[in-house]
């Protein structure tokens, strides 16, 4: 294993790079925006997208996926970070096929990851309940029916949730740090209600609201008997692929700021020959740098199988850090730009709004900063 | 590869022989040896196991075995090093010669100067010191002013040095002079070496912040030196300095990565902080518990990026133009560690002398000052930024506008 990319991870980097800048850029997140489209993301780049095998990504090639690993899913994130693509891959593909991969059984395996590696089933991942992410506080409940479970209470920032086929639900089933379970509804269900959330990073939210909905058996996913593990390594994999679409943002709004620098005179040169913003440029490249090696190294151990620990060490370490370089970063493009970086018409304000949501997203800098700090023992 | 396991076998042959029992301990402090004229050996079998070092060539285990050296290829020294990592032998010579002025006097220096010096280098009969910093020539080090003027066969030296580690115990001095000031100010810069006993040297000892220090200030007062000691052409040093800088660099990278001195047994800043700012099983104060998680993460990223480096070299994937990233990243989160400590340890951390504080506590408060240093010796962190900005980043340099004493023009260094 490696900290640099290898082969196959960069040949799928540069036709991902390429698929973005050509066929994905900002503007077709802006014409989302401006059209207030239904769907909130584009079906056919999507069916595109899948057709590249990003759906598939880290999907084994036994359930109709590619086997890629989560290297190369990490890296597709990284380039679509930098262009700002709304598209199911981090609800279904990140979040969702990861909860079927760590907690699913063989035939919810062999159910569900086929159609989302063809691109063809959208699935939600719904569990925050409160504006912070908080787990371990999870309330909405599943309680034991003479069939299987219901389901009752509230869910917010569901990605992608108007659109969902199928949403996974983090539940309580007991009381208890080892009380959660992971449940498999039909977006359609009786007693699922759900109401779309704009956010500032024109991303689908959506607040659902379950009321006494009924679940079968099969729809428990219980392919593992630890499935408070599951749960955390699924979120685990899910905040480094954050991390890791948060490391493309950043490089594009650093790469971005660094050629306004070179472009833009005043006072008779250009303004990137000022000391005051080459230190402040130099110490953005060098936390950039450090969050490129942290979120390599988060991939490296999830490939290679490290342990559950060590991942949730690493995930926390990278949330934090890269939480707390994008919100560096994002400031400072703006600021570098100047007037034109606070007008709508140019790109860079989105990457500011993506990147609050982002660095809330799945907890931020301080909740994982506490949780690495629990982790490693003080 | 046959020879190279016959080579593993003779040397681990070799050495099971020949490295003393104690020279295969934690190093002391006081028992790290520098050679010299006039040599201190605190522990008999350091001398021993430089004799046994020396006569190998193992000092200097690639350098070209005519000088001494051991004439080893890379190869050989892997597993050489290897070898003496695998009994965790001690260093058997640490020594400023080797580091810095072996490798570019071997590039740079005539034949009669590589056999008079190469030698003494190896087995650690000459104990050197860089002179290259003045008072007036810090970050602009090619300002340097200590001038050598030819009379004769010889230069007469006059000026100032000041940051010369270990110049009060060195024998010879490697040296930047200005041996021109009608040009550029990288134009007119020559290396020379000479004996610190010549007539007219002078050192004196600098007080840190932290108490005593290696540091020396060095005067020359007309020191007479045979021009046969000029080493590249008249002129020219500035080439030969910059190389020696790189080999600098490379000795004092890894600050950041919280090496620790030989054989010392530091205190963990989370055992520090759960000791005096918490009950001993967890800190009580969630703000200092959140700045050590960053401080903490911060440096996990670090490494992955030291160790990134290296692969990316490995595999020379483009350009690796971290050095001065990792300089300046590891010297700042050097000193957030010592602050930190510092303040977890309240005002245990804040003692001075004497026998109210533990000898940890005491070295804690020491660290703390002398790490105000690492951020400006070897390059300060404003250079190295100022280096990020234009070669990294190609944003344009303003610092060659700058008006300076001596008319500038080259390329910076």
């Amino acid at each position: 294993m490696s900290l640099v990319l290898n082969e196959d991870q960069k040949m799928v980097q540069e036709s991902a790079s390429a698929f973005c800048q050509e066929q994905a850029p900002v503007s077709v997140m802006r014409h989302l925006r401006d059209s207030k489209d239904a769907a909130g993301y584009d079906k056919n780049l999507w069916a595109k997208m899948a057709e590249l095998g990003w759906s598939g990504m880290a999907i084994l090639e036994a359930y109709g996926g590619f086997g890629f690993g989560y290297g190369g899913l990490s890296v597709v994130l990284e380039e679509t970070g930098k262009t700002l693509v709304n598209s199911p891959l981090i609800s279904t593909v990140l979040l969702s096929a990861t909860a079927i991969n760590e907690a699913g059984s063989e035939s919810q395996k062999e159910g569900l990851l086929p159609s989302i590696a063809s691109g063809e089933l959208v699935i939600a991942f719904a569990i925050d309940e409160k504006p912070i992410h908080s787990p371990s506080s999870t309330t909405l409940s599943a309680t034991a029916s003479s069939e299987g479970f219901f389901l009752n209470g509230q869910k917010v920032m569901v990605l992608d949730g108007h659109v969902a086929d199928k949403i996974i639900v983090v539940a309580r089933t007991k009381e208890g740090a080892n009380g959660l379970g992971m449940f498999i509804v039909d977006a359609n269900s009786p007693g699922v209600e759900i109401q779309r959330l704009h956010m500032v990073d024109n991303r689908n939210n959506a607040k659902v609201t379950f009321s006494n909905v009924n679940i079968s058996a099969d729809q428990v996913l219980d392919g593992t008997n630890n499935i408070s593990e599951a749960i955390e390594k699924t979120l685990d994999i899910a905040r480094l692929g954050i991390a890791a679409e948060m490391l493309g943002s950043m490089q594009y709004v650093f790469e971005t700021t660094i050629q306004y620098l070179k472009d833009r005179s005043q006072f008779g040169v250009v303004i990137g020959s000022f000391q005051a913003l080459q230190h402040r440029a130099a110490i953005m490249y060098s936390d950039i740098e450090l969050c490129r090696s942290m979120v390599r190294r988060g991939f490296e151990a999830i490939d290679a199988d490290e342990p559950a620990e060590k991942i949730a060490q690493l995930a926390s370490a990278a949330k934090a850090k890269l939480s707390d370089t994008m919100f560096l970063v994002s400031n400072e493009g703006v600021q570098m730009h100047g007037g034109i970086g606070m007008t709508d018409e140019f790109d860079i304000g989105f990457y500011l709004k993506r990147a609050r949501v982002a660095q809330h997203y799945l907890g931020d800098a301080s909740f994982h900063r506490n949780r690495y700090a629990t982790l490693k023992g003080f | 590869m046959s020879n190279l396991d016959d080579f593993r076998a003779s040397t681990r042959e070799w050495l099971e022989e020949n490295c003393p029992a104690s020279m295969r301990t934690p190093m002391k402090e006081d028992e790290v040896v520098w050679g010299g004229r006039n040599p201190t050996f605190k522990n008999p079998d350091s001398k021993l196991w430089l004799e046994r070092m020396a006569e190998k060539g193992w000092t200097t285990p690639t350098w070209p075995s005519v000088y001494g050296g051991g004439g080893l290829t890379k190869d050989e020294n892997i597993v050489l090093q290897q070898e003496l990592a695998r009994i965790n032998a001690r260093p058997a010579l640490n020594s400023f010669g080797i580091s810095m002025l072996g490798p570019v006097l071997l590039e740079y220096g005539n034949e009669e100067q590589k056999m008079e010096h190469i030698p003494k280098i190896v087995r650690g009969e000459i104990r050197w010191c860089q002179g290259y910093s003045e008072p007036g020539a810090g970050s602009d080090l090619a300002a340097l002013g200590t001038k050598a003027e030819r009379d004769g066969d010889d230069f007469i030296i006059n000026g100032q040095k000041i940051w010369t580690s270990y110049a009060n115990f060195s024998d010879w001095i490697f040296c930047l002079v200005r041996t021109d000031n009608t040009v550029s100010k990288h134009s007119g810069i020559s290396f020379i070496l000479f004996d610190m006993e010549s007539p007219g040297v002078s050192t004196r000892p600098i007080q840190l912040i932290s108490g005593a220090s290696p540091f020396c200030e060095t005067f020359f007062d007309n020191v007479r030196v045979p021009s046969t000691n000029l080493v590249g052409e008249l002129n020219s040093g500035w080439t030969i300095a910059k190389r020696l800088l790189q080999h600098e660099r490379t000795m004092i990278s890894g600050f950041g990565l919280g090496r620790n001195k030989p054989g010392s047994k530091a205190l963990t800043l989370e055992a520090a902080a759960k000791k005096y700012h918490g009950d001993g099983e967890t800190i009580t104060d969630t703000g200092l518990r959140d700045r050590i998680a960053q401080f903490m993460i911060d440096s996990e990223a670090f490494a992955y990026t030291s160790r990134r480096s290296i692969e990316e070299a490995k595999q020379s994937a483009g350009p690796n133009a971290t050095s001065s990233m990792l300089k300046y990243y590891g010297t700042e989160l050097n000193k957030r560690r010592l602050e930190l400590m510092v303040e977890a340890m309240g005002t245990q951390g804040l003692g001075w002398e004497g026998d109210e504080f533990e000898n940890e506590e005491l070295a804690v408060t020491r660290q703390w000052l002398r790490s105000k240093g690492n951020s400006i010796e070897g390059g300060t962190s404003e250079v190295q930024l100022n280096v990020i900005a234009k070669r990294v980043l190609g944003l344009p340099d303003m610092t060659s506008m700058v008006a300076s004493p001596i008319k500038s023009g080259e390329a910076k260094s």
